[in-house]
């Protein structure tokens, strides 16, 4: 155990100290905050179209309340929701802005159906909007009912300022037949897809790693010295936990950077943006929404609030486990592929074998995205091979637990089995130099007795 | 006695033998050839003893106990194809070595320390393994196998790569081991330094030994009963002295001297060839010829080759 320990801790330092490691480290959360904050920026920049926006307000406390501005112009309409819908459409506005009444309480929600994506500026403004007159107009109620001079009513005026009132927005896209989709599926689906993404990418960017470190042990006769201190099995596995080590650290450390980029540029960006309040949001379930405390003003927010909503701790820790389950399934195969070649160009004739099945399981998460309960999803997310990218690209939606746990114990054992196999081939493969190796070769490696 | 013993050891590949019932037992405090043409099994044998591979058959014993895993950190091994990694610091990678064969940090890095200094070479600690010429690497790879001290030191051609003045300076550590009661298996094809060196060996070919024992006592029994003579220059030839017992194998002649190799017929002796020439030739010198291990291990092998 002393002597694996060793070897991992050798394998991990000499990764991370590498300078390539460093930059990808940077790097890596740079591109994919940018992901995340160009969008934002993009948003804060005005459009050179004005924005048609048609208010259907049941409540009729919003009546020539929303102010035009260079970007937005409001028309108001007294249709029902479907026909307005319909005119939103026809006469080629941006968005239906509906407040539906809402009997004994103030009105605090509104539905913005729209055919493409809102801006954050739009939301932004028209919640700030509503916000105000709300706050305007629960004031006015209360002083009403008191008798004060007038002097002290314009002083009490300027309260709404204290008595901030937040409104939720929903946003609905209306596709050309009419049908409504939430944009919530959205970003599920962007989670699923990023999630299985990853591991796919993962598992190919560290499982080389495991290929070329078993390589240059080979090619450059370390392996020789090696083995006479150390157990071939036990060099092996050494090499693949630490690499998995260096996959989790750099993981990790995207995740801090990332999250910490965007957070400044969020910060960043709440001065540009016209009256928006950017604060994290905080939903605390069970609430109603009309009394949702902090509403969430950015598109970025309402992602997270998203994460939030399903079952946080079921992904991060799925994610772990599917991550280091395929991870070692398939860093076993490479390290087996890796013995048993001379040269980079001889991997191809092994290669296929195990990139095609993760290469399919990719295809079926992007499938699975759509139809995350479907039969196709539902079968490669239990397959080992397939299962830590497929699973992933589902668990976003919700997926019963005894189907988690059912594909977690498939994939131990699937990775037990390979890394069985591999170890076979391994401790030959790395002492047999100048030879071609064939399938029936590798074959035979598998049953040599030690 | 003996410090390890291979007792009928055999190896199968598919399709081949690697080693067929080989026994041989390495005195402690020796210095063991282990000879043998390309292919002919040593590395194999090598690796059983380092317990990198396993025999199909046979037994092996470490200082009269069974050969087991804890024995590997008494073992040393220098391999022929031997190499670092290259991205490592000089320092690092011969500690992790060293640490692998069990040594702790603290002991490994002073004894490196120690051994750094001895060959000069304390400035390499931060260097990068792929900025040392491969000479250079040769020498930590040495210091590593010998640094903790094993009872058994397994070299196998350890000279190749070195220049002369490393190969004389290993020569002396090599010896200066053995000396301290290190045992040492040594493999190569380099015949000299099986001369210069070794006190026992076992030469395998195809898979068997065919021939073990002290270094003195296999040259004696391959004496072939040889001598040669250098003599002046004089009207006639050496052949006319001579009866049937005597075969000259070898003549010539320079502006000096006239030289003759004669073997002698069984029951012949030394005496008789000079009581024949001596009356008629000026002797200037006269010596047996014994066999090198390079003509041993040749005629052996060819013999072998004839089965």
């Amino acid at each position: 155990m002393k002597k694996i320990w060793l070897v991992i801790q050798r394998e991990y330092l000499t990764r991370v100290r590498k300078r390539s490691f460093i930059v990808m480290t940077i790097l890596g959360p740079v591109l994919m905050a940018s992901a995340f904050v160009v969008p934002m920026y993009l948003a804060t920049l005005a459009d050179d179209e004005k924005k048609v926006i048609g208010v259907l307000d049941e409540t009729g406390w919003f009546y020539d309340k929303f102010s035009d501005t260079e970007e937005f112009e409001f028309k108001y309409t007294a249709k029902s929701l479907n026909d307005a819908k319909q005119e939103m459409v026809e006469n080629d506005e941006f968005a239906l802005l509906y407040i539906p009444r809402r009997e004994l309480t103030v009105p605090t929600s509104a539905i913005l159906y729209s055919l493409k994506q809102p801006g954050v500026d739009m939301k932004g403004y028209i919640r700030n909007m509503m916000s105000k007159e709300v706050e305007t107009q629960k004031l006015r109620i209360n002083l009403d009912e008191m008798d004060l001079s007038q002097e002290d009513r314009e002083r009490a005026m300027k309260l709404p300022e204290l008595i901030k009132t937040s409104i939720q927005l929903s946003t609905m896209k209306i596709d050309d037949t009419g049908g409504e989709e939430e944009t919530f599926t959205e970003v599920m689906m962007a989670v699923a897809f990023v999630a299985g993404m990853i591991i796919y990418m993962f598992i190919f960017i560290f499982g080389a790693q495991v290929l070329r470190g078993v390589m240059e042990e080979k090619t450059s006769r370390i392996i020789e010295v090696m083995v006479s201190s150390v157990k071939p099995f036990q060099l092996m596995m050494g090499k693949i936990v630490g690499i998995a080590m260096v996959g989790l650290t750099q993981f990790l450390l995207w995740t801090v950077l990332t999250f910490a980029i965007v957070s400044v540029f969020q910060v960043a960006f709440a001065d540009q943006m016209p009256q928006t309040d950017v604060r994290m949001a905080v939903t605390q379930p069970g609430s109603e929404l009309v009394a949702d405390p902090a509403m969430d003003n950015t598109q970025i927010t309402r992602v997270f609030e998203i994460i939030d909503s399903i079952q946080y701790e079921v992904i991060i820790l799925s994610f772990l486990f599917f991550f280091l389950g395929g991870y070692l399934l398939y860093a076993a195969l490479f390290a087996a592929i890796g013995s048993a070649v001379d040269s980079e160009s001889d991997t191809q004739q092994f290669m296929l074998p195990v990139t095609l099945p993760l290469f399919l399981g990719f295809i079926v998460a992007n499938v699975a995205v759509y139809n995350p309960d479907g039969p196709l999803a539902l079968w490669f997310s239990m397959i080992p091979f397939t299962s830590p990218i497929v699973m992933m690209a589902r668990i976003p939606f919700g997926v019963p637990i005894e189907q988690i746990w059912i594909s977690a114990g498939l994939l131990i054992l699937g990775f037990i089995l390979t890394t069985w196999f591999a170890a076979r081939i391994y401790r030959t493969g790395i002492l047999m130099y100048g030879k071609k190796v064939s399938y029936k070769e590798l074959w035979k490696w598998i049953t040599y007795k030690s | 006695m003996a410090l390890f013993v291979t007792e009928n050891v055999s190896k199968h590949y598919a399709g081949h033998t690697a080693l067929d019932k080989v026994s041989i037992e390495v005195p402690e405090g020796s210095i063991f050839g282990l000879l043998g043409p390309n292919g002919a099994g040593k590395t194999s044998l090598i690796r059983i003893i380092n317990r990198i591979i396993g025999p199909d058959e046979g037994n092996l014993y470490f200082n009269g106990e069974a050969l087991q895993s804890k024995h590997i950190n008494n073992i040393g091994y220098l391999p022929e194809e031997r190499g670092l990694y290259r991205k490592m610091r000089v320092g690092e990678h011969a500690l992790y070595l060293a640490r692998l064969k069990g040594l702790t940090k603290k002991e490994a890095t002073g004894k490196l320390r120690e051994w750094f200094e001895k060959f000069g070479i304390e400035s390499w600690w931060y260097k990068k393994v792929e900025e040392l010429s491969k000479g250079m690497q040769q020498k930590v790879q040495f210091i590593v196998t010998v640094l903790h001290e094993p009872e058994l030191l397994i070299f196998d051609e350890p000279f190749s790569g070195f220049d002369p003045i490393n190969v004389s300076i290993l020569k002396e550590e090599i010896l200066k081991l053995r000396d301290n009661g290190a045992t040492i298996i040594f493999s190569t094809h380099n015949m000299e330094s099986v001369e210069e060196l070794c006190d026992h060996i076992a030469l395998i070919d195809r898979s068997k030994k065919i021939l073990d024992g002290k270094v003195t006592e296999i040259k004696k029994q391959y004496r072939s009963k040889t001598y040669r003579l250098a003599f002046d220059h004089f009207e006639g030839i050496i052949s006319d002295h001579l009866d049937d017992g005597f075969s000259i194998i070898d003549e010539g002649e320079d502006d000096d001297m006239r030289y003759a190799s004669i073997q002698l017929a069984n029951g012949l002796e030394s005496k008789d060839l000079l009581h024949r020439v001596a009356p008629h030739v000026n002797i200037h010198a006269y010596n047996e010829i014994i066999p090198t291990m390079n003509d041993i291990f040749i005629s052996v092998v060819k013999e072998n080759e004839g089965k």
